[in-house]
C-alpha cells in the first residue's frame, strides 16, 4: 500500500515536473503615462548564430510588465545599435524614446559569457548607467533580470524586483484526489520548481530572510506540522507538531526565530516565537479568541497578528518579547493577515469591503486604509522587497490566480496560471550577491 | 454488519500490520530528514506508525449514524438536531476506550486562510466539548483543522459554504 502511494507520487512528480513557464502575465490596471524606452536587441560574439538568450527580450519584458514603461517594437527602431558610439540620438528623438537600452553579448570560453549594457537618456545625450557581468548559459536569465533591475532604480528611484522570486501553493484535481505543490518560480513565472508535493494540504509558505529556506505548513499525516525546508538541498526540517494547529509560520528578521500559530488541544490558537536554534518557545498571547497570521515588523520589535478577540477578526500588535496587545484596525467588520512591507511604512491585510473580501494597505503612521484590489475572493498579500509592488491571490472563474498591484494600487497585473487553484504567494526577499 | 465491511476491515488490518512490520518506527524527535521522495514518503515520520493506512476509515456506526456535523456561517455552534448524533458518537466511545477519534474542523473559502484554520478548529472544538461531557476520555480524541484547504463542495455560492462549513468525526486506529 505505501509502496503504491509512493509509485503514484513519484509518476505524479514526473508530470508536473515538465519545464513551462507557469504564469502568463497581462497587466488589467495601468498609470496613464507609461514611458516609451527602446531596448535594442543585443550583439552577439560568439560560436553559433546567436546568443543563448534573447537578453534585450527578457528586459523588455520586465519593463512592459511593471506598467511604468512602454518598450517600442523592435521593427520601428530607425538603427539597431549595439554599443554606445553607435547610438544617433536623433533618430530616437525622432521616436519620441526618452531612454535607450543598448547592449551585448560575448562568449570567452564554452559556457562563459559576458553580458554588457549600457541606458542612455535620449534628451540630455548621456549615458545614465554601463554595466558588465558575467554568465553562463544557466545564469544569463538573472544577469537579464539584474540588468532591468538596474535600468528600472535609474530611472524611476525605485528598487527594482525583476531578480526576484516568488513561491506559492498550486492545488490539482488528480483523479480522486488533488495534488498540492509548493512552487518556486522567477517572479515572471519562469523557471518554475516544485520544492515539495502532496495529497495532502500545504499552506503558508514564509521565505527566510536569506531567501534560502521556506517554511511551511503540511497536513501530511492529516495532521498540521510546520517544516523548514532548504531550497538548495531539498532538506527539511519539522520544526513542530504538537497536538491540534500548527500554522501560520513567518520568519524574524535575522531568521532565527519563527512566529507561529499553536492550538494545543484545547484548540485554542495563540501567537507563539519558535526559536529555531534553541528549539526553545515562547507563548506571546493568552486569549480564548483566535489569534493567528503572526507576522514581524522589520526592525524586529513587534508582532503584527491576526485575533478576533473584539468579535470580527481585527490587526493587533505585541511586543516581541510579550505584553498586552494593541489594536491596529478599525476600519471595517474584518481584517486579516497584516504584512508589513520591508520598509516599514505600509501595512497590507484582507479587508472585507462590503461583502467583498479586498486587499487594503494602511500607512503605519497615519492608520487610514486604502483598498486596492477589485475581487470579491483575495488574500493572502505579500509585500515586494522594494515595498514598491504586492502580490496576492484572487479568483478567476472559480480558480486562485495571481495578481500584483502597486502599494497606491495604480498598477494591477494578473499573472494567469495554466495549472490548477494557485494561492499564497509570497514574494522573496532581495537575493544576495 | 455487510461482508463488504467485514473485508474492508480485514484489509485495514492488515494494511496496518503491514505498514507497521515494514517501517521501523522512526525517531519521534524533529530530525532534518534528506526529502528525497516526495509527498506521501514521509507521513510514517510521527512515529505512530499508522503512516498510509489512513485512507481505508473504520467506521462502527454501520451506516445511519452522520459523521458529518455542519455549521452556521460564521457560528462554531452544534445545532440542536445534531445533538443526539454526538450524543451516540460520545456512547460508543465511552463503552470502548480502545476507540479513537479524530474530529476534522472546516471552514467555508471566505477571507483568510489561516484565520480559517482557528474557525475549523474552533468547530472540531465544540464537538470535542460535547463528546467530553458524555463520557470520552481526552486521550480518545484529537483533533484536526483543514480551514477551508479540503472542501467538501466545490463553488462559490452559499449551497457549496454551507456543506464545507463542517466536522467530520472520523474513526481511527
Amino acid at each position: 500500500m505505501r509502496k503504491l502511494a509512493i509509485t503514484l507520487t513519484a509518476l505524479a512528480t514526473c508530470l508536473a515536473g515538465s519545464a513551462f513557464a507557469e504564469l502568463n502575465i497581462e497587466i488589467t490596471q495601468g498609470v496613464g503615462k507609461r514611458t516609451p524606452i527602446a531596448i535594442v536587441p543585443f550583439g552577439w560574439q560568439g560560436d553559433g548564430a546567436e546568443a543563448p538568450l534573447a537578453v534585450a527580450e527578457v528586459i523588455s519584458s520586465d519593463l512592459e510588465r511593471s506598467g511604468r514603461f512602454a518598450p517600442i517594437p523592435v521593427e520601428d527602431m530607425l538603427q539597431k545599435p549595439t554599443t554606445g558610439a553607435d547610438v544617433d540620438f536623433d533618430d530616437w528623438s525622432i521616436l519620441g524614446v526618452e531612454a535607450v537600452v543598448v547592449g551585448r553579448v560575448t562568449q570567452t570560453a564554452e559556457n562563459v559569457f559576458e553580458v554588457q549594457f549600457q541606458l542612455f537618456d535620449v534628451f540630455r545625450r548621456d549615458q545614465l548607467v554601463g554595466y558588465r557581468m558575467p554568465a553562463s548559459t544557466g545564469t544569463m536569465r538573472i544577469a537579464a533580470h539584474r540588468a532591468a533591475d538596474m535600468i528600472f532604480e535609474k530611472l524611476t528611484g525605485i528598487a527594482g524586483v525583476f531578480a526576484t522570486k516568488v513561491a506559492y501553493v498550486t492545488a490539482e484535481q488528480r483523479g480522486q484526489s488533488r495534488l498540492y505543490s509548493l512552487v518556486v518560480a522567477d517572479q515572471d513565472g519562469e523557471n518554475e520548481h516544485t520544492i515539495m508535493e502532496s495529497t495532502d494540504p500545504i499552506m503558508s509558505p514564509a521565505w527566510s530572510p536569506d531567501s534560502r529556506r521556506l517554511a511551511y505548513v503540511s497536513f501530511e499525516g492529516s495532521r498540521s506540522s510546520i517544516f523548514v525546508q532548504t531550497l538548495r538541498t531539498g532538506n527539511r526540517l519539522r520544526v513542530s507538531n504538537e497536538p491540534g494547529i500548527n500554522g501560520a509560520p513567518a520568519f524574524s528578521p535575522d531568521g532565527r526565530k519563527l512566529v507561529v500559530t499553536l492550538g494545543g488541544v484545547d484548540g485554542n490558537p495563540d501567537i507563539h516565537v519558535l526559536d529555531l536554534n534553541a528549539r526553545q518557545k515562547q507563548r506571546l498571547t493568552t486569549h480564548r479568541a483566535i489569534d493567528t497570521e503572526g507576522s514581524w515588523s522589520p526592525d524586529g520589535r513587534f508582532i503584527y497578528f491576526t485575533s478576533d478577540r473584539s468579535g470580527g477578526p481585527q490587526i493587533y500588535r505585541v511586543s516581541a518579547t510579550g505584553g498586552t496587545p494593541e489594536r491596529i484596525s478599525f476600519e471595517g467588520s474584518y481584517n486579516a493577515r497584516p504584512r508589513l512591507s520591508p520598509d516599514g511604512t505600509k501595512l497590507a491585510m484582507v479587508h472585507n469591503d462590503q461583502g467583498n473580501y479586498r486587499i487594503a494597505v494602511m500607512d503605519i503612521q497615519r492608520r487610514d486604509l486604502l483598498v486596492v484590489s477589485a475581487g470579491s475572493q483575495d488574500e493572502s498579500p505579500s509585500f515586494a522587497p522594494n515595498s514598491d509592488t504586492l502580490i496576492y491571490a484572487t479568483r478567476l472563474r472559480g480558480d486562485g490566480v495571481l495578481e500584483t498591484v502597486t502599494a497606491d494600487g495604480l498598477i494591477r497585473q494578473r499573472l494567469a496560471s495554466r495549472r490548477g487553484d494557485v494561492r499564497e504567494p509570497v514574494w522573496s526577499p532581495f537575493p544576495r550577491y | 454488519m455487510s461482508a463488504i465491511r467485514i473485508f474492508a476491515l480485514t484489509l485495514f488490518a492488515l494494511a496496518l500490520a503491514a505498514c507497521q512490520s515494514a517501517e521501523p518506527l522512526p525517531d519521534p524527535e524533529p530530525s532534518d530528514e534528506a526529502y528525497g521522495s516526495r509527498g506521501g514518503a514521509t507521513t510514517d515520520a510521527y512515529g505512530d506508525g499508522l503512516g498510509g493506512g489512513e485512507e481505508v476509515e473504520y467506521d462502527p456506526s454501520a451506516g445511519e449514524l452522520a459523521n458529518i456535523i455542519y455549521f452556521d456561517f460564521d457560528s462554531s455552534e452544534v445545532r440542536p438536531a445534531d445533538t443526539a448524533t454526538i450524543s451516540r458518537h460520545a456512547a460508543l466511545l465511552a463503552n470502548d476506550s480502545r476507540m479513537r477519534v479524530r474530529l476534522e474542523g472546516h471552514a467555508d473559502e471566505r477571507g483568510s486562510r489561516e484565520y480559517n484554520i482557528g474557525l475549523g478548529e474552533r468547530r472540531s472544538q465544540a464537538v470535542r466539548r460535547l463528546l467530553l461531557i458524555q463520557g470520552a476520555t481526552a486521550g480518545q480524541i484529537s483533533t484536526v483543522s483543514f480551514g477551508e484547504e479540503r472542501p467538501a463542495a466545490f463553488g462559490s455560492d452559499e449551497q457549496a459554504y454551507a456543506r464545507n462549513r463542517r466536522v467530520e468525526i472520523k474513526y481511527v486506529n
